[in-house]
């Protein structure tokens, strides 16, 4: 199972600088990063190339972070990409919670990571339409 | 001595000292008795050893124990009643929910003797039955808003119920009634300075306004002066608490020198809360009083908490009720916002529900602009979050509600990161006030 790493945030100066800090001495590389912002905290995610050190290191710093379960799949980079996934999801009627995207230039793809709840039940709906899944390996070796 | 009709009870209020104590001594004696009926109290005296057939003087009074807030916590308010739950006619309480809350039964005597006093409270500073009264205090289990509404029917004023907020409302009642007299708390009343101005009202050339009665919160002798200057009135501090009935324990007179701690009403004693001995005469202490008022539930050297002294010298209004200083603070650490009395342990009690944890949290008071704000620092660890945005949400969401209705009063809450409010080392730093007037 893939992870990203979901990270509670206050909104001030210094914060981030503090958490990229962290990662940084840690050696850990970050793939994509998304920021939801809420009033006064927001949270980041953050996908790495070693998650678990990554967490640790937060942790270590004195972050509140959460290794939050993900789906990670390769996404045709022509319309309608992003499209063939979501339609295979709601056919199940399984609800995307949040969801970013970013282009991999050595894959020449796009690649699209969701939160949903139900994790097994989606990869099934996915894969049964076609769309490939990145193994965790895969997503770390990028 | 100001003449007569310058009292609303003259007997009471015109007492030398020494017949003031003997009606004290008198009416102690009563109140023994009645506490004998009770189950709290007869099984305390009897503990104790207290005879109240053998009482005879205000210093044997001392051989009573304290009263603490906790002690009417732990019990059922029902152990202190000295009649019939039937007799009650009343009941208020304190904020905080069916655990917390201390809850205060009235009998219709009682009701009727404490709307005396605060009329007494009310006389003094110069309402008249040709008087329009605007109570702008909450009504229900808060006793602020019904103690001074009676007390003004019964010096037979035009009583305006309007309760607490609806700020436009309230300016509009005074234009439309001609208020004359107003009850408000002092944060509200700078508060409402800014609707007046929003609306072109000038409070001193647009209003009757004269008098207002300003209390249930704790205030600087600066905040008001700034409000009599606002308003063009003369404001009065008031002083009651649930536990005595509500407002009328101490009230200034035209001096506004101190307040008059009804002395026919109340045993008042000032003690050193560490030692708990009396502090020397004109010294400042913790403030512990003894109702003589009450019957269906009197209460014996209740600790108020509330720190304050005895002003020296006679007052030459002619009452010879001792006068206590304005109050200046509380021996432990509950506060007072907009009104409602708080105890950071009521915050903690609420987080601890929530979260299932005890998470570290800063309650902090600041004022914006004229208003008192209260926001909720609360530290986001691992054990209460699972990584999800819209989880925060709901739960600073839940927090404030859960507080709203613990406290009666909506806080902001705030999340924060872990270590980023002081770390508690003995006593933990739980409250922030930086209200200043």
């Amino acid at each position: 199972m893939a992870h990203q790493i979901n990270v509670f945030l206050e909104n001030r100066p210094g914060r981030l600088e503090r958490l990229t800090g962290a990662l940084t001495q840690a050696g850990v590389n970050i793939r994509a990063i998304t920021i939801a912002d809420q009033e006064g905290f927001g949270v980041i995610k953050l996908l790495v190339d070693a998650p678990d050190k990554a967490f640790d290191a937060l942790k270590e710093e004195g972050f509140t972070a959460y290794l939050k379960d993900v789906i990670a799949v390769i996404m045709n980079d022509r319309p309608g990409g992003l499209h063939e996934i979501c339609r295979a999801l709601d056919r199940e009627g399984i609800n995307i919670e949040d969801a970013y995207g970013f282009v991999v230039q050595e894959l020449k793809t796009a690649l699209l990571v969701v939160e949903v709840e139900k994790i097994p039940e989606a990869e099934e709906a996915i894969r049964r339409a076609g769309i490939r899944i990145l193994s965790d390996e895969e997503l770390y070796r990028l | 001595m100001a003449p007569e009709k310058d009292f609303w009870n003259p007997q009471v209020e015109r007492l030398e000292r020494e017949e003031l104590v003997s009606l004290q001594e008198k009416r102690l004696r009563e109140t023994m008795e009645a506490c004998s009926r009770s189950p709290y109290y007869s099984s305390l005296f009897r503990r104790e050893g207290i005879d109240p057939a053998r009482f005879r003087g205000l210093e044997d009074l001392r051989r009573v124990p304290f009263l603490e807030k906790q002690d009417l916590r732990d019990n059922p308010s029902t152990y202190f009643l000295t009649v019939p739950l039937d007799d009650m006619v009343r009941v208020h309480s304190t904020s905080g929910t069916t655990g917390q809350a201390v809850v205060i039964y009235h009998t219709r005597e009682d009701i009727e003797a404490w709307a005396q006093l605060v009329a007494r409270c009310m006389y003094m500073t110069g309402l008249r039955r040709s008087d329009v009264f605007q109570n702008m205090m909450g009504y229900g289990l808060f006793t602020g808003g019904l103690g001074f509404h009676y007390g003004a029917e019964r010096i037979g004023a035009l009583t305006i119920p309007a309760g607490a907020g609806n700020s436009r409302r309230q300016v509009q009642l005074m234009l439309d009634f001609g208020t004359t007299a107003a009850h408000i708390i002092p944060s509200y009343a700078l508060y409402l300075t800014e609707v007046f101005e929003e609306m072109g009202v000038d409070p001193r050339r647009d209003t009757r306004l004269r008098i207002l009665y300003i209390g249930a919160e704790p205030h600087s002798e600066d905040l008001r002066r700034r409000i009599e200057e606002a308003y063009g009135v003369k404001a009065y501090n008031s002083y009651g608490l649930t536990e005595m009935s509500g407002p009328g324990v101490a009230f200034e007179c035209l001096q506004q020198d101190g307040m008059h701690l009804w002395e026919d009403s109340f045993v008042a004693e000032i003690i050193d809360p560490d030692t708990l001995e009396p502090v020397p005469e004109g010294e400042e202490g913790e403030l512990v009083l003894t109702c003589l008022h009450r019957r269906g539930m009197p209460l014996l050297r209740y600790r108020t908490r509330d720190l304050t002294r005895f002003l020296p010298g006679d007052c030459p209004c002619g009452r010879r009720h001792r006068r206590i200083a304005r109050i200046k603070g509380r021996t432990d650490d509950m506060f007072i916002i907009k009104g409602v009395n708080v105890f950071p342990i009521q915050v903690e009690q609420v987080l601890l529900r929530l979260l299932g944890v005890g998470s570290n949290y800063l309650i902090h008071l600041e004022k914006t602009g004229t208003r008192d704000e209260m926001r909720v620092l609360v530290e986001v660890t691992g054990e209460i979050w699972h990584g999800d945005v819209r989880e925060l949400r709901a739960l600073q969401q839940r927090i404030r509600e859960e507080l709203r209705s613990e406290i009666l009063v909506t806080p902001q809450v705030e999340l924060v990161e872990p270590g980023s409010l002081p770390q508690s080392e003995g006593k933990a730093v739980r409250v922030r006030d930086e209200r200043k007037d």
